[in-house]
């Protein structure tokens, strides 16, 4: 813990980015408590400059811009959390299985993988995307079902090295089941790997979502995010780029938190990388 | 170490082949075929079922993906459902227009890369080093598109100095400064999209080499900073930033599909994107095998490039 405070003392960024990140989650999670109403239109304030009554002004049918835009996060976060438990679920389970089992079922397991890895994530999920129908839940399970490759690919390798270790082996020597084995020793061991990717696949999970539903694949309307709204402010960007501006800032800040998170998380779990960070 | 390249090859086969069954089975199942498009729901079951035998879909699955495979390798990539256009002559046309935009900036990227990751890794937490790992940190953050619309309001609304749509201007197809004028923003935002990834690549790789034992042993020896960076770091940190190459073989066709569909910049990202929202599977399934059979093309070739520029590598195998 003590190289954490270290590290977030001498990088000011990582310190701002956190709080960004905490004011934005927070919004997130109040707004249906906020005063506000995503999809009121108000035909009459249409295209407003930010004022005091709507913080970032309105949209082209009059919605009031700052609600839409935290109701985005909303759904920008929530794909992102829910991919990143889809995929950490999956890349764990296959990566603890593959890494424990051996033999013929890691083989396959790891073939499956190099497949899955060898499609350009971009033409995978987009492919998979046409086959449900879009919207919410499809968008997150396509982003969850195939980006779990890599963390099962580091879980692994971790799995095999921990197999060989006494408490491992003396639990396979007296009978415990493998399931147990897996959910008891091997799982909390990797836990501090899967604390890590979890950070890197929520930002990446984010990312994803958010070109995919500019690109007009993924959430539609009336449902809104982060990366749609983008797309909506493409056709206003003339007279109005303050609409283009403040969605894609809140995408930076939201993933470089993320990213800045991983590595102090990094810190905290091994401390090694501190010390040679240091020097 | 020709065994071991073979042995590369040879893994690298079923692959392949594995991902143009899981593109067949795909396309099989797909809600939506060629069949359908072919015919219409007047037509008698007859008439269907002559159509359907004319294009051999009356045959057994098995013989029909051994057809859909003989016409992938002898260049027949089938017609695109909805256009009904051959989608090898329209690949022919767009494959070399994302050519020219990705490729010099991804080589542009890569040499930027090169020198500021040396530059930063050898200048650790001193300035240079944090100017250049923040904009690395914050550029994986950007997303790609909203830099392209940023450059779009600067430069083609506010400024009005650069058009954004499309690779020409009409009627001026053979001018090569309105090429230019149209190749500048699409080109920076793709420099901006490779750049800051392999920043961080180069500069981590700096690092480690750094901290090596031969850097600590070459200093004790009392030699310059400056020889120790050319004579042995560089060295050492360009090997594993060489066989990176390889692994951007498959960007040459799906790396900019996003940014050619903001500036409309006719190669194959509109393509694709246009054929998954009209559902024209046979496009889409052509593009994942091509895409893929590059990423196998590519993973292999920078396993080849370690091995003939590695003597280490070059020994075990």
């Amino acid at each position: 813990m003590d190289s954490v405070i270290l590290v977030l003392k001498h990088d000011k960024a990582a310190v701002l980015s956190l709080i960004l990140l905490g004011i934005i989650i927070l919004f997130a999670l109040i707004a249906p408590l906020l005063p506000v109403d995503p999809n009121a239109t108000d035909v009459i304030n249409r295209l407003k400059s930010p004022s005091l009554t709507h913080l970032f002004g309105t949209d082209e049918v009059g919605r009031d811009y700052f609600a839409r835009v935290i109701y985005g996060g909303r759904v920008s976060l929530l794909v992102g959390f829910l991919a990143m438990l889809t995929s950490l679920t999956i890349g764990v389970a296959v990566g603890t299985i593959s890494g424990f089992c051996g033999g013929i079922i890691d083989a396959i397991l790891m073939r499956i993988v190099d497949v899955l890895h060898s499609i350009p994530w971009m033409i995978l999920v987009t492919v998979v995307s046409i086959f449900l129908k879009p919207g919410l839940k499809s968008i997150i399970l396509v982003i969850g079902l195939f980006t779990w490759m890599e963390i099962a690919r580091l879980v692994r390798a971790e799995t095999l090295s921990l197999k060989e270790r006494e408490f491992v082996l003396y639990a396979k020597f007296s009978g415990v089941g493998v399931l147990t084995i897996i959910l008891r020793h091997i799982i909390p061991a990797v836990f501090p790997t899967i604390i890590v990717s979890a950070t890197t696949s929520m930002a990446n999970a984010i990312m994803t979502e958010s070109s995919l539903s500019f690109l007009g694949v993924g959430i539609q309307q009336p449902m809104s995010s982060w990366g749609s709204l983008l797309q909506d402010a493409q056709g206003t960007m003339q007279n109005n780029f303050f609409m283009a501006l403040i969605p894609g800032l809140l995408i930076i800040i939201t993933i470089f938190s993320f990213n800045k998170l991983g590595n102090l998380l990094r810190v905290y779990v091994e401390p090694k990388v501190m010390n040679d960070e240091k020097e | 170490m020709a065994k071991y390249i073979l042995k590369r090859i040879l893994t690298a086969i079923p692959m392949v082949l594995f991902i143009t069954i899981l593109c067949f089975t795909l396309m099989h199942f797909s809600p939506y075929d060629a069949i359908d498009a072919m015919t219409n729901p007047r037509m008698s079951q007859e008439t269907i079922d002559l159509i359907k035998a004319k294009y051999g879909y009356d045959q057994p699955l098995y013989i029909q993906y051994f057809r859909w495979l003989d016409g992938l390798m002898n260049g027949n990539y089938g017609y695109s459902i909805v256009t009904k256009q051959s989608i090898a002559a329209d690949l022919s046309v767009r494959i070399p227009n994302t050519f020219k935009l990705v490729l010099p900036a991804y080589i542009t990227a890569y040499f930027l890369a090169v020198v500021l990751g040396l530059l930063a890794g050898s200048h650790k937490n001193r300035t240079a080093d944090k100017l250049i790992d923040g904009f690395s940190s914050v550029g994986i953050a950007v997303p790609s598109f909203w830099f392209s619309m940023l450059l779009i309001f600067v430069f083609g609304y506010k400024l009005k100095l650069l058009p954004f749509v499309g690779m020409n201007s009409v009627g001026m197809e053979a001018s090569v400064a309105d090429f230019m004028r149209h190749y500048i923003m699409p080109f920076t935002t793709l420099v901006f999209t490779f750049l800051p990834a392999n920043i961080k690549f180069v500069r981590s790789s700096t690092l480690t080499q750094f901290s090596e034992d031969y850097v600590l042993v070459q200093q004790a020896f009392g030699a310059s900073k400056r020889e120790i960076m050319f004579k042995h770091v560089c060295k050492n940190v360009l090997l594993p930033v060489v066989t990176r190459l390889g692994m951007a073989l498959p960007l040459l066709v799906t790396g900019a599909i996003i940014t050619e569909t903001v500036f409309g910049w006719p190669g194959v990202g509109p393509y694709f994107i246009k054929a998954i929202q009209g559902l024209d599977y046979p496009i889409v399934m052509i593009i994942l095998v091509l895409s893929s059979t590059l990423v196998i093309l590519g993973n292999l070739l920078s396993d080849i490039l370690y091995c003939l520029i590695d003597p280490r590598i070059r020994e075990m195998g």
